[in-house]
C-alpha cells in the first residue's frame, strides 16, 4: 500500500487516519498492517524495560521518543495488558492533595490530553469529570479544605452541592435518610475514563515503531549482576538478555522481583476487586466515586455500568478477592444507584495492587547500580500512566532525580519524608 | 474468599477476620542503638512472598483473638493454623528471623 503520511519509525508503520479506514474497508480490512513486532529477544539491549503493562510500555516508549534510546526491550511473562492495565477501571484525574502527588499525577493528566494524537491510536480519552461524594458533615468540610488545597496547586476543582450532584448524576438517589446520604462532593472536570487496553496498545504500536522489542511470553526469573554489584542483565524463561539499565515496572509483582534482585520493598501485593453490569442505555455520563462507601461507577461505551470495589485486607496474588468486598460494593451501589438493583453482573474479576504504606508510588534508584523500580501505584496507578512512564524513562535515561519523580523515592521511608495519600486523595484505597 | 480456622472458634469464613499482615515483627530491642534503616525496616518493610508467608489474623466477629496462619498468598491454601506464643513449622520455610515476638 502507499501511505501519505509514513510514521518516521525504522518499521514506517502507516499512520491510523480515516483515510486508513476507508481504504482498509474497500479490503474487508484483512490487510492491516500488525500494530507491533513479536521479535526473538537480542542477547543485549542498551536498556530493558520488565513489565508490558501500560507504565512499562510507557517508559519504553519515553525512553525511545524523549531520550533517543530505542535499543531498549520490553518483557512481558504474559501479554501485554493482560495484568493491572485491563484490569483497572480506567479512571483517569489529578485531584491529590499533597503537593508532590499533585505534581505527578498533573503531569500524567496533561500528558493524557494529548496522548491520542501523539501516538495516532485513539485512546478513547474521555473527560466526562470525575465526582467525588461527601457523606458526611465531616467529609463535606475536609472537601471543602482540600479543594481549595488542590486549586492552589492550580488544578481544576469544584465543591458540588447534592443538588449540584442530582444535576449531574440524575440516577443518583439523594434521599437524606439512607445510610450514606448524598451530602455534596467534588468534581474534577479536567478528569474522566480512557479505554484502558488501547493504552497499552497505543503505546506498544509507537514504542515498537521506534525500534522496541516487545517480548511477550518472557518471565523474568532472575538478575544478573557484575563483580560490583552492578545489573549486568536479566535471566528469562527464553534465555539470558544482557543490560546495564533495568527498570522494574510489573506493579503486584514488584516485590517478587525485588526479592530475585536482593533487597526488599515497603510494598504489600492486595487484591483489588471490579465487575461489570450487563449492558445498558446511556444513564451516567460521568463518573462518581465514594470514598465512605468504597465503591465508584462509571458507564462505558459498551453501556456496562464499571463498579470498582475496595481492597482486600490480606496479602495475594491469586487476581481474585473475596465475595464480602463485592456484597459491600454492590449494597452501596444499589442505595446510591436504585435502578440498578435489578442489573444481572456480566462478570468480576480481581487484580494484584502493589500497595505502599503511605499510597504513593516508589519511582526510584534502587540499591543495585542500573538497577530501578517503578511501583507502589497500589490502587491508582492507571490514572498516571503516561505521567509514570515519562518521568521513569528520564530517571532511566539520565541516572539523577526527575524533579517530579523525586520526592517519590525508595530512600523516603528512612528519612521518614513520606507523601501519606492516605485517605487525602478523595479516593478508596 | 477462604476458609479460616480460628483456633478457638473452628472454620470461618474470612468476613468474620481482621488481618494482621506478616507475624514474628520484633520491635528493637535498644531504639537509641537503633538506625533509621533498622527503624524504617521496622515500620514499613514487610516480606511480601508470592507463596507460604506466616501473618496474624483476628477473628474479629468471633472470639476476638489473635492467632497466626500460614497460608500460601498465590493458591489461598492454608498450611499451618497456631496460636500467640507458637511457631510456625519449620519445614514450611517460614521461620522467623527472631524468636522474640
Amino acid at each position: 500500500m502507499a501511505e501519505a503520511g509514513r510514521r518516521r519509525g525504522p518499521t514506517g508503520k502507516p499512520r491510523y487516519s480515516i483515510l486508513a479506514l476507508a481504504r482498509n474497508a474497500l479490503s474487508y480490512h484483512e490487510n492491516w498492517q500488525a500494530a507491533w513486532r513479536s521479535p526473538e529477544p537480542k542477547p543485549s539491549y542498551d536498556a530493558i524495560v520488565v513489565g508490558g503493562g501500560g507504565h512499562g510500555l510507557a517508559t519504553a516508549y519515553y525512553l525511545a521518543s524523549v531520550h533517543g534510546i530505542r535499543n531498549v526491550a520490553v518483557l512481558e511473562k504474559g501479554w501485554i495488558g493482560g495484568g493491572n492495565t485491563g484490569r483497572n477501571t480506567t479512571i483517569i484525574r489529578s485531584n491529590y492533595l499533597w503537593d508532590e502527588s499533585a505534581a505527578i499525577y498533573e503531569h500524567a493528566l496533561k500528558l493524557w490530553e494529548g496522548l491520542s494524537q501523539e501516538l495516532n491510536f485513539n485512546l478513547m480519552f474521555s473527560q466526562r469529570g470525575v465526582i467525588t461524594l461527601a457523606h458526611s458533615e465531616h467529609e463535606l468540610k475536609e472537601m471543602r479544605r482540600r479543594v481549595e488545597a488542590i486549586r492552589l496547586n492550580g488544578i481544576d476543582t469544584e465543591v458540588l452541592s447534592t443538588a449540584d450532584v442530582k444535576k449531574l448524576v440524575p440516577i443518583i438517589n439523594t434521599d437524606q435518610g439512607i445510610r450514606h446520604p448524598v451530602m455534596g462532593g467534588f468534581i474534577q472536570r479536567r478528569g474522566g475514563t480512557a479505554r484502558h487496553d488501547a493504552v497499552a496498545w497505543g503505546y506498544a504500536r509507537a514504542a515498537d515503531d521506534l525500534g522496541v522489542d516487545i517480548i511477550q511470553n518472557c518471565e523474568v526469573t532472575g538478575f544478573l549482576k557484575d563483580g560490583n554489584g552492578a545489573i549486568e542483565g536479566v535471566e528469562t524463561s527464553r534465555g539470558i538478555i544482557r543490560s546495564k539499565k533495568i527498570g522494574c515496572v510489573a506493579a503486584g509483582h514488584s516485590a517478587v522481583l525485588a526479592d530475585l534482585a536482593g533487597f526488599k520493598l515497603p510494598i504489600q501485593a492486595r487484591p483489588l476487586q471490579a465487575l461489570v453490569s450487563e449492558p445498558i442505555k446511556p444513564v451516567i455520563d460521568t463518573v462518581v466515586m465514594s470514598n465512605a462507601v468504597h465503591m465508584y461507577i462509571s458507564q462505558s461505551d459498551k453501556g456496562e455500568l464499571v463498579l470498582g470495589a475496595g481492597t482486600d485486607s490480606y496479602n495475594s496474588y491469586a487476581q481474585r478477592g473475596s465475595l464480602n468486598i463485592v456484597e459491600h460494593q454492590l449494597a452501596a451501589a444499589c442505595e446510591l444507584y436504585p435502578i440498578v438493583s435489578r442489573l444481572r453482573v456480566l462478570r468480576t474479576w480481581g487484580g494484584i495492587v502493589d500497595t505502599c504504606p503511605d499510597a504513593s508510588p516508589i519511582v526510584s534508584t534502587t540499591p543495585v547500580d542500573g538497577l530501578y523500580f517503578n511501583c507502589g501505584w497500589g490502587t491508582g496507578g492507571f490514572k498516571a500512566t503516561p505521567g509514570s512512564g515519562h518521568v521513569f524513562a528520564d530517571l532511566m535515561a539520565h541516572n539523577r532525580p526527575n524533579p517530579i519523580a523525586a520526592p517519590f523515592t525508595l530512600q523516603r521511608f528512612k528519612g521518614g519524608y513520606l507523601i501519606d495519600e492516605h485517605g487525602a486523595a478523595g479516593v478508596a484505597h | 474468599m477462604m476458609l479460616i480456622p480460628c483456633p478457638w472458634c473452628g472454620p470461618r469464613d474470612d468476613s468474620e477476620f481482621a488481618y494482621g499482615n506478616q507475624a514474628h515483627i520484633a520491635r528493637p530491642n535498644d531504639p537509641l542503638a537503633t538506625s533509621d534503616q533498622q527503624w524504617a525496616e521496622y515500620l514499613y518493610f514487610r516480606d511480601n512472598p508470592k507463596g507460604p508467608f506466616a501473618e496474624r489474623w483476628m477473628h474479629a466477629a468471633g472470639c476476638r483473638r489473635w492467632f497466626h496462619v500460614v497460608r500460601d498468598t498465590y493458591s489461598h491454601v492454608i498450611l499451618q493454623v497456631y496460636k500467640v506464643g507458637e511457631w510456625p513449622d519449620p519445614a514450611l520455610g517460614v521461620g522467623p528471623a527472631s524468636k522474640e515476638s
